[in-house]
């Protein structure tokens, strides 16, 4: 379980990007962080596994404190964190096997993987991983050479080879089209399901938020202004987070789109749609479209 | 009619915005130009004396003779290309931990001003003005060329690489930090594979500098084919001077074109 308590991060230019936050996500729980930009999203994220320092307050994760841990303390912290990035950031000249691989630094001596010689168990891992997100055949290909959406399913494999127990993700489909991010969505809260693992989602399409989240955050200039289920993110909440808009259209296209949805993966011709949706992943998969 | 009186007029924004200053600093530049040149001094009759004897020196340099130096050319040779390549080798390896040191984005303060310090001096003397100072502390010969281009080498490789290293997508290194590498492993991985395609390349444009540079070195005493070059001038050996000349270009021609072809392939 994560706490964070009375956390507050103020840049050295001043800004208070986040002023006192209080947030609890229990274990298995998929939480959505939404809110405009400079909100403090980012920022409140990447406090967690301090790739920012917090200026004051609390972070624990079953109760160890991550602020007060050394340099070499965090690191063994941080391998129970797997990250999921905006734009990917998968080291391009890298393959994607060296990518996924590269989850397993915090375990492994600097030699082994400076030879490449990670254990055989790791290896097992990656390709289960990536044939679980259907690029095992990639795995020689540099990064770079990837579509966007098989770019996201390396990082997606990259945070889960970590093992860890809470992923923090970062605006995951800021750069995909609609389709592939509603399947890379998907795909992080379907093995979120299967691991048991708890996930804080930045993300600024309040839509998908509503589709895939258990519970949504909203965030205002560093402060929580919103923290409850999916339902319940009317016009005035989505005024209170993101200022003044005509939201009633925004909200009944979810709930269009949440009822076909359901017709999708509940729907009596359910089968039928099952199977044509895997069909055109592995079209993509194999580089087809 | 109603139209024009309608449209405004735009012109680019001047680069400097003060009229006065804009105005002031051309007719400065203008008339220092103009007292430049109209103080040069020109001794056409000098000129005059020049021209024929140029040509006599350049009728000197054909047809070119390989021949009856030839033991000396390929000693010098041997010497300039055994300098070349230890130099680079030698220099390359040391201006790695002082080009880490020397990117903001690694390294803390102090060590970021001292290694940032190391490539200031190592590149405020040109390679003459070092090879001059090695001949006087170690004596004549290629190891003084050798220190020379080791020296240059670490003051040009280190500057390039640290400002590579500056340069990476800082999202792809914040993504391997954050999986718990340690900070030798997050190099190997993170910031490794961002700037190695360029400094294999950098590096082959060193070892083609430094084989140029190794003739000049010669010339001051640092040994090598610049030591060849420079008998032959003394010894009035035109034809061998313009045979070692020949040798030079042809040199030069195939590293710089193998490099720009290895460049390509590393990409």
């Amino acid at each position: 379980m994560l706490r964070i308590e009375q956390l507050v991060k103020q840049y050295r230019t001043g800004d208070r990007a986040l002023k006192g936050i209080d947030l609890e996500v229990p274990d298995g729980q998929v939480m959505a962080l939404i809110g405009p930009s400079g909100a403090g999203k980012s920022t409140l994220i990447r406090c967690v596994n301090r790739l920012v320092e917090p200026t004051s307050g609390r972070i624990l994760l079953n109760d160890l404190d991550i602020r007060s841990l050394s340099q070499s303390k965090l690191r063994l912290v941080r391998r129970r964190m797997g990250m999921i990035f905006q734009e990917y950031a998968l080291v391009e000249r890298l393959t994607v096997m060296e990518n996924v691989l590269s989850g397993r630094l915090g375990y492994v001596g600097f030699w082994r993987s400076y030879f490449r010689k990670f254990p055989q168990s790791d290896i097992d891992e990656a390709f289960r991983l990536l044939e679980r997100v259907g690029l095992a055949e990639m795995c020689d290909k540099r990064a770079d050479e990837l579509s966007g959406g098989q770019r996201q399913r390396v990082g997606i494999c990259r945070a889960l080879i970590q093992n860890p127990e809470l992923l923090l993700v970062d605006e995951p489909t800021a750069s995909l089209d609609p389709k592939t991010s509603r399947q890379i969505m998907r795909l992080i809260c379907e093995l979120c399901q299967e691991r048991k693992l708890s996930a804080i989602i930045n993300i600024h399409d309040v839509l998908l938020a509503q589709m895939f989240a258990q519970r949504i955050v909203g965030l205002q200039l560093g402060e929580i202004v919103y923290d409850g289920s999916p339902n319940g993110l009317t016009p005035d909440v989505l005024t209170q987070i993101y200022g003044e808009e005509d939201w009633e259209a925004t909200i009944e296209n979810v709930e269009e789109e949440d009822l076909e949805d359901e017709a999708l993966d509940g729907g009596p011709d359910r089968e039928a749609e099952h199977k044509k949706t895997p069909e055109l992943d592995r079209d993509r998969l194999s580089g087809l479209t | 009619m109603t139209t024009t009186t309608l449209s405004r007029t735009w012109k680019k924004p001047p680069f400097i915005k003060s009229a006065f200053l804009r105005w002031t600093l051309g007719l400065a530049v203008a008339i220092y130009l103009a007292l430049a040149f109209g103080t040069m001094e020109v001794n056409w009759t000098r000129v005059a004396e020049g021209i024929p004897r140029g040509q006599r020196f350049l009728a000197g340099f054909f047809p070119p003779d390989f021949i009856s130096r030839w033991p000396e050319i390929l000693d010098g040779l041997n010497e300039s290309i055994w300098m070349t390549i230890t130099s680079t080798v030698v220099g390359i390896a040391l201006s790695i931990p002082i080009g880490l040191g020397a990117a903001k984005n690694l390294a803390p303060k102090p060590v970021y001003l001292f290694c940032r310090g190391i490539l200031a001096v190592s590149r405020s003397f040109q390679e003459v003005i070092i090879a001059i100072f090695m001949v006087k502390l170690f004596g004549f010969g290629p190891f003084a060329g050798f220190l020379t281009l080791s020296i240059a080498t670490i003051g040009f490789y280190g500057k390039l690489l640290a400002e590579d290293i500056e340069d990476i997508d800082p999202n792809q290194a914040e993504a391997v930090r954050a999986t718990g590498a340690s900070w030798f492993q997050w190099l190997n991985f993170a910031i490794q594979p961002q700037v190695l395609p360029r400094m294999i390349g950098l590096g082959l444009y060193r070892l083609d500098i430094n084989f140029r540079e190794s003739a000049i070195v010669g010339i001051v005493g640092g040994g090598g084919i610049g030591a060849t070059l420079n008998t032959a001038f003394d010894r009035y050996e035109l034809d061998s001077a313009a045979a070692i000349l020949l040798i030079i270009i042809g040199i030069v021609m195939v590293v710089e074109y193998s490099s720009g072809y290895v460049r390509r392939w590393m990409q």
